[in-house]
């Protein structure tokens, strides 16, 4: 799989040359509003090339959906600037892999479980074209890849939780994207898919891709993410796991709230083991 | 009860015959494959309107013809056309149709009010407007004004074979469409915020989408009426749904039960002759749903009160073996009667007896004459595997008990079909380390669990 590349640079970083074209998502200045409320305000954040895991960490409220969903374009922004790999989303859209959270799913829908993976495909497919064996073999291949062999007929409702995120996920890859979005993929799943998840995340990682995850569980976060956004309404703070998430960093973000605290404190002192 | 029966009319075994088979007459046949027609249209976009959640939208849609076909009445007559010409009838319907699911989804967008008031809203007040309008009509001076009623309740009787043509076209239109779109109607119906940050162009897609069912129900009006049009493009897809868990069989399923409900429909109204093919039609595609709703096998109700049943029968038979297994593990199997296996556990009704019975003829149980219940070799090999299965669900419960029980797997037979084999291993540890027994697996637990399943 080649990365993007575009010889020519983008307008827009001449004006802010502090972001690099490379960067697999850049935001300048973004500022979300629903209603007459902003969710979002003055968001800045480049993330860095490579291959990478991200953790959009925060309290309740805090924005974390909406972060992604404005950067998919499914929102639209108040002001800012949105860059993948140096380029406006709507040119990127074919390289960019969205897994949404699981309750917006209509699970009695008659699909199956390689009909949904299908659908990751679809972009490459084209219009009016129907699924072609080979696309067909390359979906069969992504729900192996997340341990769903022998599934592939069974209709969506009848998967158990965990088999439903797998599903989603097993979307995602076959879209063959550089950028992923995942909003909270490890919600209610089981150990087991937990591993899975786990598992393939690294290995999109290994391949170059970035994963942009809104997570919940602060406890993993040092062991399954390489990068983490402290989000709250705007960025409390971004970068590698070992010098952003910091206790510090951790009470601006949720305030003063005790149980939260606890996890963090946990989870620092977990940083040391071995993950 | 005769009277009825006579205000019906009777026709002969003969001319029954005649009519099912198009050769009772150049209009009756006309009507009849005109609403075969109108079913496959209706039955085929009706699916992808009731996948999207756009069922109810037709029918605003359909109420919001009427001030279109009075108002073009109206103005045809004033700039001095024919007004009866069905060409600006249709426009007006077309017109004020659109203009009212329009008015919906301004409504349910740029407000807090959900699209079920807005519905709601939309319908009475197109329609009050409608009728207003009819009662306008009905005081001016106008020679020829009839015909309009028909597209209230529909009427079949002045129906051409170039009317059935016209429908013949559109169902064409309609299942070529939904097949060329199938990919896109799919993704778009499924998950719409998907298919946006997906790139797919959704406002683009729904609009094909509603341009069929406003197509169909424009033309349907003249056939099945206002009031019922909705019925022909909901109750073949809901129908069909009962029948497939696959979205292209659901296609195919509800073209072919809409042009069955035309079939039956047209047939059984020229049959009681002045009886209106529109109710008919929409009676006969309301038995096609109960059928289906009761007696499909995928979905329908019989299926799942069997199917519950099933489980219940698998959950009790599985009990009383582990149950038996237990007395045996612990050394007192001899003498496990019927009121021994009672007095350990609750057994409502007959599901004891049914269990006993099931186990019997499957070879894993003897009764001996004392009323005893024992294993045999196949009963102990099947026990020892619920009863290691439910042990390592029950472990995994246990040290995983921030997982909800409803994301657990109960139903997989064998607990090494879901969990990985690692897992599996740790939960075997965690069983003995409390002291658990734990019959041994039925697979060798070095493969890829995915491998042996089956």
């Amino acid at each position: 799989m080649v990365m993007p590349h575009h010889g020519e640079r983008p307008r827009s970083l001449e004006t802010f040359p502090e972001h690099s074209p490379e960067s697999p998502l850049s935001i300048h200045d973004m500022t979300v509003a629903y209603d007459r409320r902003p969710v979002l305000w003055d968001i800045e954040y480049e993330a860095p090339t490579g291959g990478r895991l991200i953790a959009i960490v925060g309290p309740n409220g805090a924005g974390k959906s909406t972060l992604i969903k404005a950067c998919l374009g499914l929102l639209p922004t108040a002001s800012g600037l949105i860059e993948i790999y140096g380029e406006p989303y709507r040119k990127q859209r074919s390289i960019v892999g969205y897994v949404p959270q699981r309750e917006t799913v209509d699970w009695d829908f008659p699909v199956s479980a390689l009909d949904v993976v299908c659908m990751g495909r679809y972009g490459l497919i084209g219009w009016c074209r129907p699924v072609s064996r080979r696309h067909r073999e390359a979906a069969r291949e992504c729900l192996a890849k997340v341990g769903l062999s022998g599934l592939e007929s069974r209709q969506i409702r009848r998967l158990s939780g965990g088999q439903q995120q797998r599903v989603f996920l097993a979307r995602a890859l076959a879209q063959e994207a550089h950028l992923y979005f995942m909003d909270e993929p490890f919600a209610g799943v089981d150990a087991a898919t937990e591993r899975a998840i786990v598992d393939v995340l690294r290995d999109l990682r290994d391949l170059g891709r970035t994963v942009i995850c809104v997570h919940h569980d602060l406890q993993n976060v040092p062991e399954y993410f390489d990068e983490v956004i402290l989000l709250n309404m705007r960025v409390v703070a971004s970068g590698p796991v070992r010098e952003t998430f910091t206790e510090e960093n951790l009470l601006k973000t949720y305030g003063g709230r005790l149980t939260l605290l606890d996890e963090a404190a946990n989870a620092l002192a977990r940083r040391g083991e071995p993950g | 009860m005769s009277a009825v029966v006579a205000a019906i009319a009777s026709p002969g075994a003969e001319e029954i015959f005649r009519i099912l088979t198009f050769r009772a007459g150049y209009n009756t046949s006309a009507v009849i494959i005109g609403a075969i027609m109108l079913g496959v249209a209706a039955g085929a976009i009706g699916v992808f309107a009731l996948l999207r959640g756009r069922a109810l939208m037709g029918d605003a849609l359909s109420h919001a013809t009427l001030p279109g076909v009075a108002g073009g009445f109206l103005l045809g007559t004033w700039m001095g056309f024919d007004p009866r010409s069905m060409p600006v009838l249709l426009t007006g319907a077309t017109v004020t149709g659109v203009l009212g699911v329009l008015t919906v989804l301004f409504i349910s967008r740029h407000t807090r009010l959900r699209e079920d008031a807005a519905i709601g809203i939309v319908l009475s007040v197109f329609f009050g407007a409608g009728v207003v309008l009819m009662q306008v009509i009905a005081r001016l001076d106008i020679g020829n004004r009839g015909g309009l009623q028909q597209f209230i309740y529909g009427q079949t009787a002045a129906m051409q074979g170039r009317d059935a043509m016209v429908l013949a076209l559109l169902a064409v239109l309609v299942l070529l469409v939904s097949l060329a779109f199938l990919k896109e109607f799919r993704v778009v119906c499924f998950n719409a915020e998907y298919a946006r940050a997906q790139g797919w162009p959704v406002g683009v897609i729904d609009i094909i989408m509603m341009t069929f069912v406003v197509l169909v129900t424009v033309v349907g009006l003249q056939m099945v009426g206002l009031i019922l049009v909705v019925a022909m493009i909901v109750i073949p897809a809901a129908a069909a749904r009962f029948w497939t868990d696959r979205l292209f069989v659901m296609l195919l399923t509800a073209a072919v039960l809409g042009g069955f409900s035309g079939y039956a429909g047209g047939a059984a109204s020229a049959m009681a002759g002045g009886l209106p093919a529109g109710a008919v039609i929409v009676l006969a595609s309301g038995g096609v749903f109960l059928l289906s709703m009761f007696f499909a096998p995928a979905r329908g109700v019989v299926a799942g009160v069997v199917r519950t049943k099933r489980v219940h029968d698998r959950t009790n038979r599985q009990h009383l073996l582990r149950m038996l297994l237990e007395a045996d593990e612990v050394g007192d199997a001899e003498g496990l009667t019927r009121t021994g296996v009672r007095s350990r556990r609750a057994w409502p009704g007959r599901s004891l007896g049914r269990a006993i019975r099931q186990l019997r003829s499957g070879g894993a149980i003897d009764v001996d004459p004392s009323g005893g219940l024992e294993l045999t070799t196949t009963g102990r090999e099947q026990a020892a595997r619920v009863t290691r299965n439910h042990r390592l669900w029950e472990e995994y419960l246990v040290r995983h008990a921030d997982i909800a029980p409803s994301h657990v797997d109960w139903s997989a037979d064998l607990v090494e079909h879901v969990l990985s084999s690692e897992m599996v291993r740790q939960l075997e540890e965690s069983v003995a380390a409390r002291g658990g027994a734990l019959p041994p697996s039925v697979h060798p637990l070095t493969g890829d669990p995915e491998t042996a399943q089956g």
